[in-house]
């Protein structure tokens, strides 16, 4: 959209059009056509909705606030569940999941609820007392003790008060790190740790933020694409999109940013990708290597500004579903 | 009252409805992508939007936290071109500090509030457009919202309105009902329970037609139920899949 200069303009075109369309009820596509400026308008009527493959087949698994799932009590309870009346009754709107004598229901769309051994991306709110306070999109502040973090020296450095006053030198407010979850507190409130060399301060790269239920559990979540960045798929729901680091950070511990300025041919590839990740998510489909990979493959076609409209969203992410069906079968 | 009928003689209301007739409900779940769960719902010319944020940590003073349980915070707020004569309402009117405490009320009964100690969480809602029953479009937005947002709940929370006309009890009382018929009933239920969470009655109402009244509230409950209900679960059934898709790949 660069509506910018001249969206008076824009809007007397818009409605001239809009009453044309009128007369002779055309779609949007038409609609390009006559407007030869880079301003993109469609109508609320030609909105796609979406991917078409529910045919009112009810996989029978769905439930709601209240329902029943089950009258047997011998089955235990499990998240988005609860008791009463001796019924097992659901208390968020999505799908059963049984594990044995498990029952849960997960719902579409939550907050984050952390597990150990998750990767996440957080950014620092806050420098406390030997420790940093994260926001990771949970429901409670994450919390990266000052002991958890892996200090230039190695592994056997003694953490001395020099370190509780250079804390703000590591990692101030409004930085981004990656970080493994090592605890989770009886009240949900995470603990993480970098003590590792992947982990750390996250340096140049895009940052996109989706629901957690998108990511797809790995066993890992830091990939090289073959496209020329590197992509960290937060447990999360946050996704780190970088340039690939060819030489190793070891000796900073991480703390260091490389501030190298970026080749274009890599800033578009990230630009893709991130347009890639958000085309996925807004059609909910889970993210992992190879489904972004097949979608960045499908939309070269489109020029990185244009896959996120509706209908490229669309015909790309229908192209990735066919091709992830295919090789599944 | 000439000219005023709210119920014809051929038993019909101002606006063509029957006396149990509801009017159309529409809604959206998800309208906003910044908030955790939002839902945008309209009930005849009532419209409504709701958001909701959280649970999250406490904001502002960590002393107003519970120790064992949620902290839910409303917002209930009018917009100026809601009503007929534009009124500026800042958010200290006192209808809607009013309708605030009845909507935390209502939310503090159905949501599973011990699952979250410590924590907060915000419903803010917005009448856009306002043709009577502002508190039922309002929980029955608000309930939405929570449902896209996953927070676990008992039960959805249903709101309806009733009056009581021409020896009728009527449903869904819009503006002119509302201002021209005697005693209106709101009531919030828990439709799969039975379990009312709140009613309250302006004016008077006969005792011997109260559970007339009653008894057509409670059904105007279950019929709006019936209507989110489907729709949720269609959503779902469409996701769901979606997912079978990617699961197979």
């Amino acid at each position: 959209m660069q509506a910018g200069t001249s969206s008076g303009f824009a809007f007397c075109l818009f409605s001239a059009t809009f009453l044309f369309l009128l007369s002779i009820s055309t779609y949007s596509l038409d609609l390009n056509k006559f407007i030869n400026m880079s301003v993109d308008i469609r109508l609320a009527k030609s909105r796609v909705v979406g991917l078409d493959v529910y045919h009112g087949d009810d996989p029978g698994n769905i439930v709601t606030p209240g329902d029943i799932i089950t009258a047997d009590t011998g089955f235990m309870r499990g998240h988005g569940t609860y008791m009463s009346e001796d019924c097992l009754h659901s208390s968020v709107a999505g799908m059963v999941e049984r594990v044995n004598k498990l029952v849960s229901v997960r719902p579409l769309k939550t907050r984050y609820n952390g597990e150990i051994g998750d990767v996440v991306i957080g950014r620092i709110i806050e420098v406390s007392q030997k420790k940093w306070r994260v926001e990771t999109h949970s429901r409670m502040d994450s919390i990266l003790m000052l002991s958890s973090v892996n200090l230039p020296g190695g592994e056997l450095r003694r953490r001395s008060e020099e370190d509780e006053k250079m804390m703000r030198n590591y990692l101030k407010e409004g930085d981004l790190i990656s970080a493994e979850v090592q605890n989770v507190m009886s009240d949900g409130c995470l603990s993480l740790h970098t003590r590792s060399l992947k982990y750390g301060k996250l340096g140049q790269g895009t940052l996109v933020k989706v629901s957690p239920s998108l990511v797809l559990r790995r066993k890992t979540h830091f990939h090289n694409l073959p496209v020329g960045a590197s992509i960290i798929l937060g447990n999360n729901g946050y996704i780190w999109i970088c340039p690939t680091e060819h030489v190793e950070a070891g000796e900073t511990g991480g703390y260091e940013t490389n501030l190298q300025p970026v080749s274009r041919s890599e800033r578009e590839a990230i630009a893709r990708l991130r347009n890639c990740v958000l085309a996925l998510a807004d059609q909910n489909v889970l993210l992992f290597d190879t489904s972004i990979l097949y979608t960045f493959e499908a939309s070269q076609k489109y020029a990185v500004k244009d896959i996120l409209k509706p209908e490229v969203i669309l015909e790309v992410v229908d192209l990735v579903q066919q091709r992830l069906e295919l090789e599944g079968s | 009252m000439a000219g005023m009928e709210l119920l014809s003689d051929q038993g019909f209301r101002t606006d063509g409805r029957k006396p149990n007739e509801l009017r159309r409900i529409r809604f959206k779940k998800g309208v906003f992508k910044q908030a955790d769960g939002s839902a945008y719902l309209e009930q005849g010319n009532t419209k409504v939007l709701a958001a909701v944020y959280g649970p999250h940590e406490i904001r502002g003073s960590k002393g107003k936290a519970l120790h064992d349980k949620l902290l839910i915070n409303c917002q209930y707020s009018m917009a100026t071109f809601s009503t007929q004569d534009r009124k500026r309402r800042p958010r200290g009117d006192r209808k809607s500090q009013e309708m605030t405490m009845h909507l935390k009320q209502t939310f503090n009964a159905v949501v599973l509030t011990e699952l979250f100690p410590k924590v907060q969480l915000d419903i803010y809602v917005e009448v856009l457009q306002s043709d009577g029953g502002n508190y039922c479009a309002s929980v029955n937005a608000a309930t939405l919202a929570l449902i896209d947002a996953g927070i676990p709940m008992k039960d959805y929370v249903i709101a309806c309105s009733g009056s009581f006309v021409k020896d009728t009890p009527i449903v869904d009382i819009n503006h002119l009902e509302e201002s021209t018929a005697g005693a209106e009933i709101i009531v919030a239920v828990l439709p799969r329970f039975d379990q009312i969470v709140f009613i309250e009655m302006n004016s008077r109402l006969h005792e011997d037609h109260l559970s007339r009244v009653m008894d057509q509230v409670m059904n105007g409950c279950k019929d709006i139920f019936n209507i989110l209900n489907q729709q949720v679960k269609d959503e779902l059934c469409k996701k769901a899949a979606i997912d079978k898709l990617v699961d197979a790949g």
